[in-house]
């Protein structure tokens, strides 16, 4: 459907640049992939900004193809890299960046904007966001979907059970104690409102996890990503304090947790606070039908979070002018008002310092403060975990953490296993 | 193929004759067959051979290009896990969905064949699963399992009982999903039941009942062997399902959690396709393969003697 669209209205346009007498100049075609992983109207957002794009850049056709979920997108990418029919722009996770730099697949930006130029652009965007986007002194991928992990929080349950509604937990214990108080169970024991939920399903529980081991002070990967922490103590004891909160406190779901369905458990009450990506929070305010705030993760030793969310790549399979007209639409997709624009529309944090400056972000921040809030936890946040073989080493990782939350592995077996088995696939990269 | 070899046999008792026929008629026999074997060679044997061949190969990267390994891939295909428990729970899936949507067909074909008002619908209301694609069955069974809202879960909550992850329990996962595709495949099978029930010709019924045989004695007897060549036809298609519907694993748990569900070619596809690393796939596709082919084999060998053609 999307693709019929565009395909609509590129005649459209082209229709009219040619009514506008446009001298008849080749065009140039870029092909740009997106995976969507938050709730709301992504792809008509997206549609909208290459709309306006192409409005600001006649002789540029931008053909933007929804490609499913971050996984899906990168498999599709690579498939059609080797395939001879890639992309030449795409948002991918940050975090594959290195997987992306194995297969030969991206060109730096630093050959595309060169010196100070190039310096002057990177720097402009928050330094937290580019710690997953640099590597070997290069720049991969320039920030665009990046989110940190929130706590959301229910203010009406909070009420109710007699907390004050407008504190969020602080610290792991208070959560806990919160969590505690939160959880309803009917006359015959079964729950009807849990205390708090953290997704352990799909593709994401290491992300979430990576905020409790920040905040239990434990980094998990060195910078090169070739060198995994797993089996620290501090690692098995965020992992303990994760599989507690539904084994012994039952103040969280025993099972797995889907990451896709939590903000929904979130709408319909059945759960009180809950942990995502601030990517949903513009999906939280239209659905949410009570007063809801958003906080910092609690600390344990310290706050923190993982950084998260996707980055914009240029493939090397493309032409010059390909190359140019893609470095175009990157620099269109994160300057200021186009980054404010998808801020407010998505949740996601707006990636420059001088995108919160223009006049409609700050408009909305005063009006919305919970949109200032994911930026304001960005001192806190460390790179996202990622590390060569990307995929695989991540897999392994949630499998075991997986298999820690579902009972059948201590989190100390389910960290060692995964320490040993991450070793044996980064042993050839070092 | 096998016309040729036929004839050279017999060639052993006229010398003259097998110098001049064969040469002819393999000739036209062969180009009868090109047409096929160019397809079959082109899409089936050459990607085949060239698995094999890439399967002794290490997985390209950056900086170091294909080398030779030999059994490298295999050792650690044979030293990892994952294999071993997507193997298993290959088997499990298979052992499970097989007899149970044979069963299930035969059952309904047996049920929708008599005369009954309203059959015509009935029949379509069994068969609908099999018109729907996999990617809808597998989004309508999301809907029932999911914990909280799910049609299953609404069910148990108007008897008082608690929600129940399906999908999200390392102990139900594999059922959940193996349920699905029972649902699925006995539609399918039912057909060929029911086309098979309607060839038998009404006078063995009668003969029966004039002998004086039970309605069970008729079936053991008459029906159930009369039914041989079919049943071996859907167990050859059901086994080959089993390990080639993956469809409504990556819609519903993306083989977890923590691979209770991960099968054999969705492991093929995640070390392929998400992992980058072709000498692990394909060696993996040649197991899949000879497993496969075996079963094929064994198939036709051991149930092939005990099917009785018309």
């Amino acid at each position: 459907m999307t693709i019929t669209r565009r395909l609509l209205l590129a005649a459209a346009l082209a229709g009219s640049t040619a009514l506008a007498a446009a001298p008849a100049h080749a065009e140039t075609q870029l092909s740009f992939y997106y995976p969507v992983a938050v709730g709301g109207p992504v792809t008509k957002i997206v549609d909208g900004m290459v709309a306006d794009f192409e409005k600001a850049n006649p002789g540029i056709k931008v053909k933007a193809v929804y490609a499913g979920s971050y996984q899906d997108t990168i498999a599709k990418t690579l498939t059609a890299l080797k395939g001879g029919d890639s992309p030449q722009v795409a948002v991918l996770l940050s975090t594959d960046m290195f997987t992306l730099i194995d297969e030969d697949a991206v060109i730096p930006y630093d050959d595309l904007v060169k010196g100070d130029e190039g310096k002057k652009w990177f720097s402009s965007f928050y330094p937290g966001f580019m710690q997953n986007s640099q590597a070997s002194g290069k720049t991969w991928g320039i920030p665009f979907q990046r989110s940190t992990v929130v706590l959301y929080w229910n203010k009406e349950a909070f009420k109710e059970a007699g907390l004050d509604p407008e504190k969020a937990p602080q610290t792991w214990d208070e959560m806990r104690d919160f969590a505690k108080k939160l959880t309803k169970r009917d006359a015959s024991g079964n729950v009807t409102q849990w205390g708090i939920e953290i997704p352990s399903g799909g593709a994401f529980p290491y992300w979430l996890f990576q905020g409790l081991t920040t905040e239990n002070g434990a980094i998990l990967m060195n910078q090169d990503g070739t060198q995994v922490a797993f089996d620290k103590p501090a690692v098995v004891e965020a992992l303990q304090y994760w599989v507690d909160l539904g084994h012994k406190d039952k103040v969280a779901p025993s099972g797995l947790v889907e990451w896709g369905t939590t903000p929904k458990d979130f709408f319909e009450k059945k759960t009180a606070m809950m942990w995502t990506t601030t990517g949903n929070l513009t999906n939280v305010r239209d659905h949410a039908k009570f007063p809801f705030g958003v906080a910092m993760l609690p600390a344990k030793v310290r706050r923190g979070t993982p950084t998260g969310g996707g980055n914009l790549y240029i493939f090397k399979k493309s032409t010059p002018e390909q190359q140019a007209a893609a470095l175009k639409f990157v620099h269109f997709m994160t300057s200021p008002e186009q980054a404010a624009r998808w801020s407010m529309a998505t949740g996601y944090i707006a990636v420059s310092p001088a995108a919160f400056e223009t006049p409609a972000l700050k408009e909305y921040v005063t009006k919305f403060p919970p949109a200032a809030v994911a930026r304001d936890q960005l001192p806190y946040a460390v790179a996202e975990f990622s590390t060569h073989d990307n995929q695989r080493v991540t897999k392994v990782f949630n499998d075991n953490l997986q298999a820690a939350l579902l009972g059948t592995k201590t989190p100390a077996q389910a960290m060692k296993d995964a320490q040993a088995e991450a070793d044996r696939i980064l042993k050839s990269y070092k | 193929m096998r016309r040729p070899a036929h004839e050279e046999e017999r060639a052993g008792k006229s010398v003259r004759l097998a110098r001049l026929l064969p040469r002819r008629t393999s000739v036209e026999a062969w180009l009868l067959l090109l047409p096929s074997v160019v397809l079959l060679a082109t899409f089936a044997h050459v990607p085949i051979v060239a698995t094999l061949i890439d399967s002794f190969y290490s997985t390209p990267r950056r900086n170091r290009p294909s080398h030779f390994v030999g059994l490298d891939n295999y050792q650690d295909m044979i030293a990892d896990p994952i294999f071993w428990k997507a193997l298993t729970n290959n088997l499990i899936y298979a052992l499970g969905t097989i007899p149970a949507s044979i069963a299930i067909a035969l059952a309904m074909a047996l049920f929708v064949n008599s005369r009954l008002p309203g059959r015509a619908l009935l029949r379509m209301a069994y068969f609908t699963p099999t018109v729907l694609p996999m990617i809808a069955v597998a989004n309508i069974w999301l809907f029932f399992y999911t914990p909280g809202y799910g049609l299953l879960d609404q069910i148990a909550a108007l008897f008082g009982g608690h929600t129940t992850n399906w999908l999200g329990s390392q102990q139900t996962a594999l059922g959940a999903i193996m349920v699905v595709t029972v649902w699925k495949e006995a539609g399918f099978f039912m057909i060929f039941y029911l086309a098979a029930l309607q060839q038998i010709p009404p006078d063995l019924r009668e003969a029966a009942a004039i002998e004086g045989a039970s309605r069970f004695a008729f079936f053991r007897r008459v029906t159930w062997p009369l039914l041989m060549p079919v049943t071996l036809f859907i167990l050859v298609n059901a086994v080959i399902n089993a390990f080639r519907t993956i469809d409504h694993i990556f819609m519903m748990t993306g083989g977890g959690p923590d691979n209770a569900t991960n099968v054999l070619l969705f492991h093929i596809y995640e070390v392929g396709f998400k992992f980058w690393d072709q000498g692990a796939a394909t060696a993996l596709t040649i197991v899949l393969l000879a497993i496969l082919g075996l079963l094929a084999l064994a198939q036709f060998v051991i149930a092939g003697r005990k099917v009785h053609y018309q």
